[in-house]
């Protein structure tokens, strides 16, 4: 920055038999900028763009915290990774709880933002019952699912008891403990959904509609194969991937519910991150993982990116 | 604005029938949880399912998660959290969103392109050095702990700068007629302006921070401190299974306070969270 004032000074010493107002408003301009933005270019570089760096750096040490040593070891904690079962195990997990998550909570978002913009009356109502969960604190929430999910006093398995089907151990049973976590996920996403797909909806041009209806269009079946769906194909893009993107940082159900298990049968990324770091304080293989997801996220947000752009010429 | 042309009544009827079961559903943890913690030990472990309890417990549970936990100590700690982080972000924010939208500087480009490339960064992915830096530092376990990875929002940034380019230049050059400085045309001038986003981007981020929890689990160890999700969880892991009516009590009071402000005003609430995190 001081070299770009440096510049500016001489430009301004370089003509000297004008009064160079407009060059020192100029200046002052350059000034204030720099000073109105210094905290938050400091702040920036200090608290993400450091930070992303070290990640990637600490990626190839040995660091671990307390250690009073600190060495290079290439691609070791990579290596390391990717020949440990429970790495793959845990992304495996996770892409599986994206690919339950992500279809659900789009579908379940996309009918029920249909059914309510199909009708006039209770639009409201139903609008705020489906993002309540949203909102709700999800740990808070996740607490009151564990004791629906009880094996013997949870309300889930009395209900199925009532007519007549077996009851489970939703969040112990190594076979049923993603998808549990999984349904959990889809109820609290599936409402921000909705509300997407909602102005994605109200902003479909009535008079399409009612050149189908002129053109012989007459179920809600064919309106919404002819008219919505196409119109509402961008929107849905978007909504894919921002489900993507929240679903693949699942954490605080697995820390509470399940811990990884049984068996690190849902165990997922940032829960082995989270143990790597903060439990077993192994900086450096936390890292790599970091990375990884680093890696994965940012491919899904570029996408969504390229998406924003496209939209502002489609809507 | 509806895409059919008025429904028949069977479908009208089915509309709402299938809607209201899936409102059912959907509310199911709410309500279990909040007929849960009205209800007697005895009625808690039963083998079958009770919506309303025989015999109402609901002053003995509500004071039994008081009085087990700080719970009132929580819920401060998540307002003092929630507003600091928020006040920071506005203080940082907005004065560089006005100089990206409003004022002419060599590096704006540059200064513009790192604000979105932080917008990528997803903050797990930068916890591990974060948490290192604050060791150094010696700041976990407090408060500023808390606070201070949150002061920068590049999304914030981005957001008021999109505002403000659309604020009218001649309001900021009439300002500097009348002899207002840069910063007091931003407190004075723009700000006034962005009050709506401003509030948007409020509710977003104060409901990001309340709910956060990968954060203060890993920076915090006094329960003191706790912000209200871990207070809850450090709850639950204490009782584990044993007492669920003051437990569901402490969940419901967790999440009280932002059910109740978004029931008040749902839509700015569903600008706030849903758009504002987009755009």
């Amino acid at each position: 920055m001081a070299d770009v004032t440096l510049r500016q000074d001489a430009a301004v010493a370089a003509r000297p038999g004008r009064r160079p107002a407009r060059d020192i408003s100029r200046l002052r301009e350059q000034w204030t900028a720099i000073a109105l933005s210094a905290p938050a270019l400091f702040l920036m570089a200090l608290l993400l763009i450091g930070p992303v760096a070290a990640v990637l750096v600490m990626s190839f040490t040995d660091y671990q915290l307390g250690a009073s040593a600190i060495a290079f070891i290439g691609l070791e904690n990579y290596r390391d990774l990717f020949s440990d079962r429970v790495f793959w195990t845990s992304l495996g997990n996770t892409l599986r709880y994206v690919a339950i998550v992500v279809p659900a909570s789009v579908a379940l978002g996309l009918g029920v933002a249909l059914l309510i913009e199909s009708g006039d009356s209770l639009k409201r109502f139903y609008r705020a019952v489906f993002f309540i969960p949203v909102m709700a604190t999800l740990i808070a929430m996740a607490i009151s699912w564990e004791y629906m999910l009880h094996p013997q006093f949870g309300l889930i398995n009395l209900l199925l008891k009532k007519v007549g089907l077996a009851p489970h151990a939703w969040l112990t049973d190594p076979a049923l403990a993603l998808p549990t976590l999984a349904v959990i996920g889809i109820w609290q996403l599936f409402g921000f959904n909705m509300v997407l797909f909602l102005a994605g909806l109200v902003s479909i041009p009535r008079h399409l509609y009612d050149a189908a209806e002129l053109d012989g269009v007459r179920s809600a079946w064919s309106r919404f194969w002819l008219v919505t769906w196409p119109m509402l194909g961008p929107v849905t893009m978007f909504v894919v991937i921002i489900s993507a993107i929240r679903s693949f940082q699942v954490f605080d159900t697995v820390q509470v519910l399940t811990k990884g298990g049984p068996n690190k049968a849902s165990e997922v990324l940032l829960y082995t991150m989270y143990s790597e770091g903060f439990e077993f304080f192994r900086s450096g293989r936390a890292a790599a993982i970091a990375v990884v997801f680093l890696a994965f996220v940012l491919t899904l947000t570029v996408i969504k990116a390229r998406l924003i752009e496209k939209r502002v010429h489609y809507l | 604005m509806s895409i059919a042309t008025r429904l028949p009544r069977p479908a009208a009827i089915a509309r709402h029938l299938v809607l209201l079961v899936l409102a059912a559903v959907t509310l199911l943890p709410f309500v279990w949880m909040i007929s849960t913690s009205l209800k007697p030990q005895a009625e808690v472990f039963l083998s079958e399912i009770r919506w309303w309890p025989e015999k109402l417990h609901v002053v003995e549970n509500y004071t039994a998660a008081f009085a087990k936990a700080p719970l009132l100590r929580f819920l401060l700690n998540g307002a003092v959290v929630t507003a600091a982080i928020f006040v920071l972000q506005v203080a940082v924010a907005l004065p560089a969103a006005y100089a990206l939208a409003k004022l002419r500087f060599r590096g704006r480009q540059t200064v513009f392109a790192l604000v979105l490339f932080c917008v990528l960064i997803p903050p797990q992915a930068i916890a591990v050095p974060l948490f290192l830096l604050f060791h150094q530092l010696g700041i976990l376990d407090s408060y500023a702990a808390l606070i201070v990875p949150f002061t920068i929002s590049v999304f914030g940034i981005f957001l008021m700068r999109q505002f403000f380019l659309g604020v009218p230049d001649d309001l900021v050059d009439a300002a500097r007629m009348d002899g207002i400085s840069e910063v007091g045309i931003v407190w004075r001038v723009m700000l006034p302006t962005a009050i709506p986003a401003v509030t948007a981007f409020g509710i977003f981020s104060v409901v990001a921070h309340w709910n956060d929890y990968f954060w203060p689990l890993i920076v915090l160890n006094s329960e003191p401190l706790f912000t209200p999700p871990l207070g809850v969880a450090a709850f639950r892991n204490a009782e584990a299974g044993t007492d669920y009516g003051p437990l569901m009590a402490a969940a419901t009071v967790i999440i009280a306070p932002l059910v109740v402000a978004f029931l008040f005003a749902q839509r700015r609430f569903i600008e706030g969270i849903a758009f504002t995190g987009l755009k």
